[in-house]
């Protein structure tokens, strides 16, 4: 068997008597494209932190196989010195060094022993960025000054700096636009081509079903099944049924008879303009128009960047921004919206695409999570805060969204991300908003939880709440929304009811208003 | 979740108590060390005396402690005030209270300066209060034209070296002060009456409660502490001023942090700023009051210390603010912010104040009393930091 570069035999990998890996069973082909799909928290991490050495030897049992022979990491650096490097999904760039730099980094080109030779480092860098498509790349800049697609594709040189042999891409388009996600996964059948081996591990099974060749399929930490191109179906359908251990005939629940009134116009904004908040000359929201209803979800789709974050955050107490002008009107009546508290008053409540940054304090526990926003308002009398409503409410909405935790007192950052999501939508339903404006709500969680949250966006439409959802994903914008809003280049350039809504006519508002954007 | 159905008795977890524990350990030690010399009625009463101002100190630092920075400038404030509570009594000779109050209206706009720099013009905590130190320490210098002012006056001292009227009935060789023995026993109700209070609303909501035995442990531990505590200062003078400073001190900043929505702003700050600003808190504002309010502690401490010197001198209060931050530290608040309590601050500040008066008591210079704190704030973080890891 000798095209088999690595096999990974009956892994078992405990975290205090919790099994995380039970007898898993992995092997990689040489030059192949080999996809590891799994639900959140189904071990997909902690195996490939066995193969890389983040987990040292001894601390697992089973046996990793690599090109023949056994092999014993003690640490990241004795995989890597064997060609196996790992592209975790946080970027492990340093923002302010230069793309060169970065490139060598922990791989510096020396001159002589501890002295950095800066025409090596430079020339080298070209060579190298040349291999990943960024031939044209100034190597001198700071890499904080390029998009989060540049970003990865330095990972990716970084790795071919360390000739890699097997490089292992955790999550690599989590945060690129489909465009730079397209750019990538052609980049990994170019590599494939130049012989390297990858895994890729992604959320995205459209892009898996594109791009592998083989597919291993992980459930509770067990392996269930490898699928392969030539043999087996490779449909997203097929995919899921292995994830999940069943069909999931729906992925979007539906709303139908008493659930499903759409009653008056809660929030209408209009004339909406922003400016850049460093750039006074750069327009960024440019017009912009729209209203929501009592019990209607309302999608903002668009690609990455075309605003609706921008647009989100202006609206919210102006926390995007500058030169803010235009009106919001809530049930009829012009208000002015200032600060977050203002929103928050208003009856407004924002999630951010980014939970961890923006959205959870997570070395605190769930109960004060989910009651930050509302402590003033309902959680408190006269500045003292009532601390067995918060409890009894924490439980109430933990039980109501099926946060899965043991107790109310738990830190949400040992949370999964799914469950991480639902403490953000429980703090904000505490808040007893009357318009959600959800962003990204499903970014980067299972199958399952996803349909969780899509459940609770059913509940509190059904509750007669106004729900904006922006996202990036078009089946979800078509799956969830009532009617849906098409932002390009911070202008709205087009309005669908659910009857037209698909992916062909978003992106023809996209084209279209394109076009005009070029005349 | 078929494990936890109705889990009706809570564990009580160690670590809660674990500062506690190694204050009585660390207490016990010096104890053995100085052939008891440390537990003398004497001893304990200059024990309060001597760390008032730090545990003051400490329960303001504690606050920007929480929003993960600190507040360098203490010392330098202590010194500023103090010096001009000083001047005004002994050279103007103005009335100790309008002395006091204006010495208070110097720390609060110290503490708004420091402030206004820091949330409105978003200046480095670190170093908008590097430079009040500095600032400070000079102008207590230029003030006090580089002298000791003094000797103050007696109703002035009487803040910090004073005691409350004491009734004394004689006891064995010596005698017993009826008011603190009174003050323990009212003390030792309480603390039994909040404990049954709390195990009532706990089983009223239907909330987990540790097992009685539990909470009875906790009641004769912490009521022991204050009985030894009290007999103690009952077999001297009786109740220090300065204790009533610092309870009501502690009090106040206990309840702040764990009872109001202003507290609970300063923690959500201190964990995730970003987040905290989404969720409608106004970040600025609460950066704002809390160092506003040290500046104003720093001037009560600032009296309190000139009253125990009966006197001003320029080099008042160098380096408590490191006394102060170790103290959080030890404490267990997070140096990243958004982890910490008041009363593990002022815990943190016995520890250090029992350590020094240990050492001295055994007759070790200054020098090494310094070498063994750095020694024992770096132990005792690294044991909070491996034991969180662990978890």
């Amino acid at each position: 068997m000798s095209d088999i570069i690595l096999e990974m035999q009956h892994i078992t990998k405990e975290f205090s008597g919790v099994k995380a890996l039970d007898d898993v069973t992995f092997k990689v082909k040489r030059g192949e494209i080999h996809a590891l799909c799994g639900e959140n928290g189904a071990g997909k991490s902690t195996l490939m932190n066995v193969l890389s050495g983040v987990w040292p030897y001894g601390t697992y049992s089973g046996d990793v196989i690599y090109k023949g022979e056994v092999c014993k990491f003690h640490k990241i650096k004795d995989s890597e010195e064997k060609g196996i490097v790992i592209i975790h999904q946080e970027l492990a760039l340093s923002p302010y060094l230069s793309v060169a730099e970065n490139v060598f980094m922990g791989n510096e080109q020396k001159a002589a022993k501890g002295v950095i030779s800066w025409t090596k480092t430079r020339t080298n860098a070209k060579a190298v960025l040349a291999r990943v498509g960024l031939e044209d790349e100034d190597v001198n800049i700071p890499v904080f000054k390029l998009g989060v697609g540049k970003q990865q594709l330095i990972e990716i040189a970084k790795a071919m700096a360390k000739d890699v042999e097997l490089l292992i891409l955790d999550e690599p388009t989590a945060a690129l636009n489909d465009e730079e996600s397209a750019k990538l996964l052609e980049l990994m059948l170019e590599l494939k081509k130049q012989g390297i081996t990858s895994i890729i591990i992604s959320h995205k099974l459209n892009e898996i079903s594109y791009v592998a060749d083989s597919i291993t399929i992980i459930r509770d930490g067990k392996t269930i099944e490898t699928l392969d191109k030539e043999k087996d179906d490779f449909s997203e359908e097929r995919i899921i049924k292995g994830m999940v251990g069943r069909e999931l005939t729906n992925r979007y629940p539906l709303r139908e008879g008493d659930d499903y009134k759409i009653g008056e116009k809660i929030m209408e904004v209009e004339d909406w303009s922003v400016y850049h908040p460093e750039d006074a000359d750069r327009q960024i929201i440019k017009n912009v128009s729209f209203n929501v209803r009592a019990g209607e979800v309302v999608g903002f789709a668009g690609l990455m960047g075309a605003g609706r974050t921008e647009l989100a955050m202006s609206l919210f107490g102006k926390e995007y921004g500058q030169k803010i002008t235009g009106t919001i009107k809530m049930h009829g009546k012009e208000v002015k919206i200032n600060n977050v508290k203002d929103a928050i008053e208003h009856k407004i409540a924002y999630t951010s695409e980014d939970r961890k940054t923006y959205g959870l304090v997570l070395i605190d526990d769930i109960k004060h999570n989910m009651s930050m926003a509302a402590l003033r308002r309902y959680f408190s009398n006269h500045g003292i805060v009532d601390k067995n409503k918060e409890i009894l409410k924490a439980e109430e909405y933990k039980k109501l969204i099926n946060v899965k935790a043991n107790s109310i007192n738990q830190e949400v950052g040992s949370l999964s991300g799914g469950n991480q999501q639902k403490v953000v939508l429980a703090k904000w339903m505490l808040a007893q908003p009357d318009v959600l404006i959800l962003d990204e709500p499903t970014r980067g969680i299972d199958v399952g939880a996803k349909y969780e949250i899509y459940t609770a966006i059913n509940e509190l439409a059904k509750a007669g709440k106004a729900i904006i959802v922006i996202s990036s994903e078009l089946p979800e914008i078509i799956g969830t929304c009532d009617r849906a809003y098409v932002i390009n280049e911070g202008r709205i350039a087009g309005e669908l009811y659910k009857e037209d809504l698909s992916q062909e006519r978003i992106m023809g508002c996209v084209m279209a208003d394109n076009r005009k954007g070029d005349a | 979740m078929g494990e936890q159905k109705a889990k009706k008795t809570k564990s009580v977890s160690i670590q809660g108590y674990g500062m506690f524990i190694a204050l009585i350990a660390i207490f016990i030690v010096f104890n053995i060390l100085t052939g008891g010399k440390n537990a003398t009625p004497f001893n304990i009463n200059n024990l309060v005396m001597q760390n008032g101002y730090v545990v003051i100190l400490a329960t303001g630092m504690l606050l920007c402690v929480l929003t993960g920075n600190i507040d360098l400038g203490v010392g330098s404030i202590v010194a500023v005030t103090g010096a001009v509570a000083a001047i005004m009594v002994v050279q103007m000779k103005i009335a100790y209270p309008v002395a006091f109050l204006v010495a208070i209206l110097i720390g609060l706009a110290s503490g708004m300066f420091v402030g206004f720099f820091i949330s409105v013009l978003e200046i480095p905590p670190f170093v908008v209060t590097l430079a009040t130190m500095l600032m400070g320490r000079g102008l207590t210098y230029t003030l006090l034209k580089a002298q000791t002012v003094g000797p103050l006056p007696d109703n002035y001292v009487y803040y910090a070296a004073g005691f409350v009227p004491s009734v004394k009935i004689p006891f064995g060789d010596g005698h017993l002060d009826l008011v603190s023995i009174g003050v323990a026993v009212v003390a030792t109700l309480a603390i039994i009456f909040s404990e049954m209070h709390s195990r009532r609303t706990m089983k009223k909501y239907g909330f987990a409660v540790p097992a009685f035995f539990k909470s009875v442990i906790k009641v004769v531990l912490i009521s022991g502490i204050i009985w030894f505590f009290f007999f103690k200062l009952a077999q001297l003078n009786g109740i220090p001023v300065v204790l009533i400073i610092m309870f009501i001190i502690v009090v106040i900043y206990h309840f702040v942090t764990e009872k109001t929505v202003a507290g609970r702003q300063i923690y959500a700050l201190g964990g995730n700023a970003k987040a905290a600003r989404l969720s409608g808190i106004n970040t600025k504002k609460v950066f704002f009051w809390v160092y506003t309010n040290m500046g104003v502690l720093s001037a009560v401490a600032g009296i309190i210390l000139s009253a125990r010197n009966a006197a001003a001198t320029p080099k008042a209060g160098e380096g408590f603010e490191m006394d102060a931050i170790a103290s959080c530290y030890i404490g267990g608040a997070a140096a990243a912010g958004g982890i910490g309590t008041i009363v593990g601050a002022v815990v943190g500040a016995f520890i250090m104040g029992i350590l020094n008066n240990g050492m001295s008591l055994m007759g070790l210079s200054t020098d090494i009393q310094k070498v063994v704190k750095g020694l024992v704030l770096l132990g005792a973080v690294t044991f909070d930091v491996l034991s969180k890891k662990k978890k």
